[in-house]
């Protein structure tokens, strides 16, 4: 009897244990060749779960690769300190680090593609744990290593860090700021154009306390253009400044109307 | 036992053979078979008509109408199609119909599945808009890399050639058919349009889309509207698309115009409320258009080609 009962108990122990792993690897719902690298690389030992509260929209098919539309929403009352958006199959995989700390966890930009890839939000929770959304993208191709046109302008180094900016207000009680920064975002892999790319955008209010950080990486497209929703009462009363910096040291700072 | 292995082996051959005579094509290697057939519309005057679909090694780019007029003077042939194979079947399809020579060709404009089959017609004069001959010239090199890509084998030896650097005439007298060169954009920046006065046939190009979702990689779309309103005003017996089935009536071109207007209007409006490419992309289209081929898959193409420049306007406060 009792050794039945520990044999009991060794199977139990050892079906929790399978339990455990399964949550621990658990499967790609996109089924990428690359994924399982790129999360031990981006998150090594840190636990990590797909979930569906994090929506990643992106067109099925790359229309132009080099400016693909992508949006991620949190929802569900997922709390996010954190969101890392990458593509696992681009010759450089972050895409941007986005603090939403008194923002919407929302936000939505375009960006380069060299190849048909996923393209995960990964955020991190209070707790230290990743909960990641996917959605895979078609591309022809070439996003990446193609240079990108706003070099052909003549003028592209006048207008450099130029921000143009608008709000909406929106009647769910959030306001929406779009942004649009002028920048050649070369990533150095396209012949003879050095990388040269935004790396680090803030918003504060007017006392230099930050709504937002988000730092950029090369596959953002030039001359970005970001979304963000501002929760109504957290933007009252206030006068939003955007600082940043490329990696040049070129510094933009404006204050938005 | 041996009799029936013979037996069993006698079936099987039978079958090869039965599945032999059902599918030709199968029996033959080699060059695949685009089975051009052109359909007569009007005196003279023969289209082939492509499938609505896209691109795929299925239908080897056959996607696109081309078509050819018939004169004592010769042959005069709109457009050549997505491939150098696609070309070369067409100029048998057509001396199965006729003895007389290809003597003029035209390119409506720039796209790869229009102008493609060029090179089928060595030495002969081909017409094309300035703007279309640009546009052959830069984009050609892309635009093969996608059609080998999404083509696969039929695309063989295919390499993009440009038009000729001839001046398009506005009118043109071809054995009897009193021809008239439509200059006009808007599909693209040059989009040529051909009007046979005799006859009454009209070649759109691919500013007239019928059954079809219009495509708009490089689209203008009030400039296109304009020259929709153009064509409308002519006085037309048989009217061929770019895309779907020729008709007898205008109707190809109030559903193109319809659903352009709801694209640019649709668009505009979301980018002057804020909102992001990614939410119109989930945006419903209206239940009309179910009945345009691919509109779900050319409605979020479109919204990557036309709402960036929207959004530049509304940030910048430029008219686009």
């Amino acid at each position: 009897m009792p050794q039945s009962l520990r044999l009991g108990a060794a199977v139990m122990l050892y079906a929790l244990a399978l339990v455990a792993r399964a949550g621990d690897v658990a499967p790609d719902p996109l089924n990428s060749s690359r994924w399982h690298d790129v999360r031990r690389a981006l998150f090594p030992g840190q636990p990590v779960r797909f979930d569906s509260r994090v929506e990643v929209t992106a067109p099925a098919t790359a229309e132009d690769s080099l400016n693909v539309p992508v949006s991620v929403r949190v929802t569900g009352g997922l709390e996010a300190r954190r969101i890392l958006v990458f593509a696992e199959m681009n010759p450089i995989v972050p895409v941007l680090e986005f603090e939403p700390l008194r923002v919407s966890p929302y936000l939505s930009f375009r960006m380069k593609l060299q190849q048909a890839s996923p393209i995960r939000a990964a955020v991190l929770d209070a707790g230290g744990a990743w909960h990641v959304g996917s959605a895979w993208v078609d591309a022809a191709g070439g996003g990446c290593t193609a240079p990108g046109s706003g070099r052909a302008a003549p003028d592209w180094q006048e207008h450099l860090n130029e921000v143009q900016s608008r709000f909406w207000s929106h009647p769910q009680g959030e306001d929406r700021l779009r942004l649009r920064i002028s920048h050649p975002m070369d990533t150095g892999l396209a012949a003879s154009i050095p990388a040269f790319f935004l790396q680090e955008l803030v918003l504060t209010d007017e006392t230099g306390a930050p709504y937002l950080r988000l730092k950029v990486h090369e596959p953002v497209s030039q001359n970005p253009v970001f979304s963000f929703d501002i929760p109504a009462e957290m933007r009252a009363g206030h006068r939003l400044r955007l600082t940043g910096v490329d990696n040049g040291g070129n510094r933009l700072d404006r204050v938005l109307e | 036992m041996d009799e029936a292995r013979l037996e069993c082996g006698l079936i099987l051959l039978a079958l090869v053979f039965a599945i032999g005579l059902l599918f030709p094509w199968r029996a033959e290697a080699g060059e695949p078979d685009y089975r051009l057939a052109p359909r007569q519309v009007a005196p003279d005057t023969w289209v082939f008509v492509g499938a609505t679909e896209d691109f795929s090694p299925r239908n080897g780019g056959n996607i696109v109408n081309t078509g050819f007029i018939v004169t004592p003077a010769g042959v005069l042939v709109i457009d050549t199609g997505p491939s150098l194979l696609y070309g070369r079947q067409m100029r048998q399809a057509i001396a199965r119909v006729t003895d007389r020579p290809v003597v003029q060709v035209i390119n409506t404009h720039h796209h790869p599945d229009h102008f493609f089959g060029n090179q089928a017609f060595p030495g002969l004069p081909i017409l094309a808009l300035p703007e279309t001959v640009r546009g052959e010239t830069a984009e050609g090199g892309a635009f093969a890399d996608n059609m080998y890509r999404m083509n696969g084998d039929w695309m063989k030896d295919t390499e993009p050639l440009a038009a000729g650097p001839a001046p398009v005439p506005d009118r043109l007298e071809l054995g009897g058919h009193r021809l008239e060169f439509l200059r006009l954009a808007g599909h693209t920046d040059g989009d040529l349009a051909l009007f046979d006065r005799t006859t009454g046939v009209l070649f759109a190009g691919d500013l007239v889309f019928h059954d079809r979702a219009p495509t708009t990689a490089h689209a203008h779309i009030r400039r296109w509207l304009d020259s929709l309103a153009y064509l409308a005003g002519l006085p037309f017996r048989v009217l061929v698309p770019g895309h779907g089935m020729p008709s007898q009536d205008a109707l190809p071109i109030a559903q193109t115009r319809d659903y352009l207007t709801w694209l640019d209007a649709s668009l505009r409006q979301s980018v002057e409320e804020g909102r992001d490419m990614a939410d119109m992309l989930r945006d419903p289209i209206p239940a009309r258009f179910d009945g345009l081929a691919l509109v779900r898959k050319e409605y979020p193409r479109s919204v990557s080609h036309l709402a960036p420049r929207f959004e530049r306007a509304v940030l910048e406060g430029v008219r686009p």
